[in-house]
């Protein structure tokens, strides 16, 4: 009996990386939203995390965070990910106006591949809640961006993977003016996420 | 011994002349102090009865007052020291008998090395800095890369996602441009005369809920349909012309001016839809298409609208010979109410058939597609008024009839519904004031009034009665001021009820000026 309980709540290491996205997938869409990088219409109503959380409905932004963030998971699993960073730059100037980074670190036995957390899968919900919360009320202290803006997705990898199809290297995002908050970060006991939002600071 | 004591402190109180006895110890005090005490323990070597007795009388101060030595004994740094040195033997270099005076460190030069000394110390802080520098640098740099740059790699997928359509506007602009709530406060406040500016005769009007038969131009000529008759009533000089009259049993049914220029789109029984200049008063083409009469009109740049009795829907380019651009089949009853948006993406139409929908534009023309965005069936009865709010250009108002009584509004967007009121009547019409976040309706049974409402509360303003039938239709000069009002007792009264307080709009204009001076200056 003991033993389904433990197996029950135990988070793989797999597991732990599809929170990691998902988190992602949620946060970069509530950014995008929030943001106001596209028509809010273009958004629907999504219950998660005991949040409302609003979902592009964009076919092509859909795939596009689909195709990312499925190998994003693959390299979370390979403990290659450093960073992954949602920049957002002028679609005109191509002025890089803000950056997200989403920094990974790896927790306990780094080495395994059969490595288990257990902590309870509510705790972490209630953690990325926190910082869903913190991302949608970024708004009022963020400057507005005022012209057409497109997002794109970095991922900061260790120097020994293997480019795959439809990839590429790209250069590193920097903000000029660049000004730092720092959210609440949250962790699988696997994975150890914080998120970073770097801003063009317009008041100098 | 306490009634002793506090007396004796009450008469070293009031003895204002005699020594000092409490508060810290004066500065030649305390050196004596000093001297005293160390001197004192040279001699508390040799007799500890004399350090005993200095002790116990340092416990009860206060007995003897005046006595200097006694008093040092209280609570002044020098305490401690005699304390501490009445158990140990020895004495601190410091203060022993060596130097007894002072605290100066005075440095034997003959015992150091000097430059021993130097190349020892530049040989630590070099060797110590070039490492320090170095993790420094490091540390700076994975701190602003996440990890050092050489060891790792930017990726990127390279299907990037579009960027928002051309023309978007962020709409989180709206929370960083507006300092006050969108609906002015102080408007409320505004007078608004409960009759009517004037009244006129409009004999023989038709009193049908299904017709649109009156417009106001943007040149402020109002034009009327009266049976079978068009006049044009110049509101600037007050003259009135008939346009037309059609023959036999025929009426208007439908006006609509183009929204800048002279010409006036007429809509018959017979289906036929002609297009007058009215500066010539001169028909310019009469265009066919409908089958039963047209019972709306709206204009997007050349291309007019038509809505008919069948609920077909056509749109006519008025410059073509070829007129008809598209023939759309938009309801299964009778079109009575037509709206373009003022933007021109979106096209409105409400019919008999209880249905509101919201037709999109066609990419680079004037036309609607022949498929609606939304069709809204949240309406009860016939939908005929509608109207654009002109500073949200989504944002669509539209009244039901007898059955529904209610107004709705709607982001055209979306196609959700934003708010519904139950006005309690027939809602013949609606405007959107220009100068005030407002909207004036025009109402049927039972009061056969116009409300004014404060959006997007929607409270009352303020109602204005006076029609003793209902009010078929509503239209707003062209500065916005004045709405007219078509009522079934065959009046048209103009009420002032937007007017602009012309002083206060002078003094923000000079409020704004003096500021600028005032810049300049500095």
């Amino acid at each position: 009996m003991a033993t389904v309980q433990k197996s029950k709540s135990a988070i793989t290491l797999r597991g732990s990386a599809e929170i990691v996205c998902d988190y992602l997938n949620y946060g970069i869409n509530s950014i995008l939203f929030q943001r106001g990088l596209y028509p809010p219409e273009s958004f629907k109503n999504t219950e998660n995390y005991e949040l409302t959380m609003l979902m592009s409905t964009d076919q092509k932004i859909i795939e596009f965070l689909e195709n990312t963030l499925t190998q994003v998971k693959e390299w979370l699993v390979g403990r290659i990910v450093n960073k992954i960073a949602l920049v957002i730059m002028n679609v005109k100037t191509l002025e890089v106006l803000e950056r997200w980074d989403f920094h990974v670190e790896y927790e306990g036995d780094t080495s395994s591949v059969e490595q288990h957390s257990e902590k309870p899968l509510n705790t972490i919900k209630k953690e990325i809640r926190d910082v869903l919360r913190q991302i949608t009320s970024s708004v009022t202290y963020l400057p507005l961006l005022d012209c057409l803006c497109s997002f794109d997705i970095q991922v900061y990898t260790k120097n020994d993977v293997e480019l795959p199809k439809e990839w590429a290297e790209s250069e590193a995002a920097n903000v000029k003016n660049a000004q730092c908050v720092k959210m609440r970060s949250f962790s699988t006991n696997i994975h150890k996420m914080e998120t970073v939002v770097t801003y063009k600071n317009d008041d100098l | 011994m306490s009634q002793f004591k506090y007396v004796n402190e009450i008469n070293s109180l009031f003895t204002l002349e005699g020594p000092l006895t409490r508060g810290p110890p004066l500065r030649f005090q305390k050196k004596g102090q000093e001297n005293f005490n160390t001197s004192n323990l040279n001699m508390n070597n040799s007799s500890k009865s004399k350090s005993t007795l200095n002790n116990s009388t340092s416990k009860t101060p206060t007995k003897n007052g005046g006595s200097d030595v006694v008093r040092f004994g209280r609570k002044t740094p020098s305490k401690t020291p005699s304390k501490g040195k009445s158990k140990s033997t020895t004495p601190t270099p410091n203060k022993g008998s060596k130097t007894p005076n002072g605290d100066r460190f005075i440095p034997s030069r003959s015992a150091t090395n000097f430059d021993f000394a130097h190349f020892k110390l530049n040989l630590n802080d070099n060797e110590e800095n070039g490492a320090k520098t170095l993790e420094l640098q490091k540390q700076i740099c994975d701190s602003l890369n996440g990890e050092s740059i050489s060891k790792q790699r930017i990726l990127s997928y390279q299907k990037k996602a579009p960027s928002a359509p051309e023309g978007f506007v962020n709409p989180m602009r709206v929370i960083y441009s507006q300092t006050k709530t969108p609906a002015s406060v102080k408007s409320n406040n505004r007078y608004i005369p409960q009759a009517p500016d004037r009244i006129l005769d409009a004999p023989d009007i038709i009193d049908d809920y299904y017709l649109n038969l009156m417009d106001w131009s943007a040149n402020n000529v109002l034009a009327a349909a009266l049976g079978a008759q068009v006049y044009l009533w110049n509101a600037g000089t007050g003259n009135i012309e008939q346009l037309l009259e059609l023959q036999g049993n025929d009426y208007i049914c439908s006006l609509a001016w183009i929204q800048a220029g002279d010409y006036l789109a007429v809509g018959t029984t017979t289906g036929t839809v002609e297009l007058w200049d009215c500066s010539a008063f001169k028909r310019l083409r009469s265009m066919t298409g409908h089958s039963a009469r047209v019972g709306s009109l709206a204009w997007n740049n050349y291309v007019l609208t038509s809505g008919c009795r069948t609920g077909q829907m056509i749109h006519h380019d008025v410059r073509q010979r070829e007129h008809l651009l598209s023939t759309i089949s938009a309801h299964s009853q009778e079109i009575c109410g037509l709206k373009w948006s003022p933007d021109g993406k979106y096209l409105a139409s409400g019919g008999n058939d209880n249905v509101l929908n919201i037709w999109p534009s066609v990419s680079g023309g004037f036309h609607s597609q022949n498929q609606p965005l939304h069709t809204l069936t949240a309406h009860q009865a016939a939908v005929k008024a509608l109207a654009w709010c002109p500073w949200q250009p989504h944002v669509l108002a539209s009244g039901g009839g007898t059955a529904d009584r209610h107004i709705r509004f709607w982001n055209c967007n979306t196609g959700a519904c934003l708010n519904a009121v139950d006005t309690k009547s027939q809602v013949c019409s609606i405007l959107w004031s220009s100068h005030y976040k407002e909207l004036i309706s025009g109402h049927g049974f039972a009061n056969n009034e116009l409300i004014i409402w404060k959006y997007p509360g929607m409270t009352k303003v303020t109602e204005l009665t006076g029609h003793t039938a209902r009010v078929l239709h509503l239209a707003m000069s062209p500065d916005g001021s004045t709405v007219l009002s078509a009522g079934a007792d065959e009046t048209l009264r103009l009420w002032k009820c937007f007017a602009v307080n012309s002083v206060k709009k002078k003094e923000v204009q000079a409020k704004s000026k003096s500021s600028v001076l005032k810049q300049s200056i500095r």
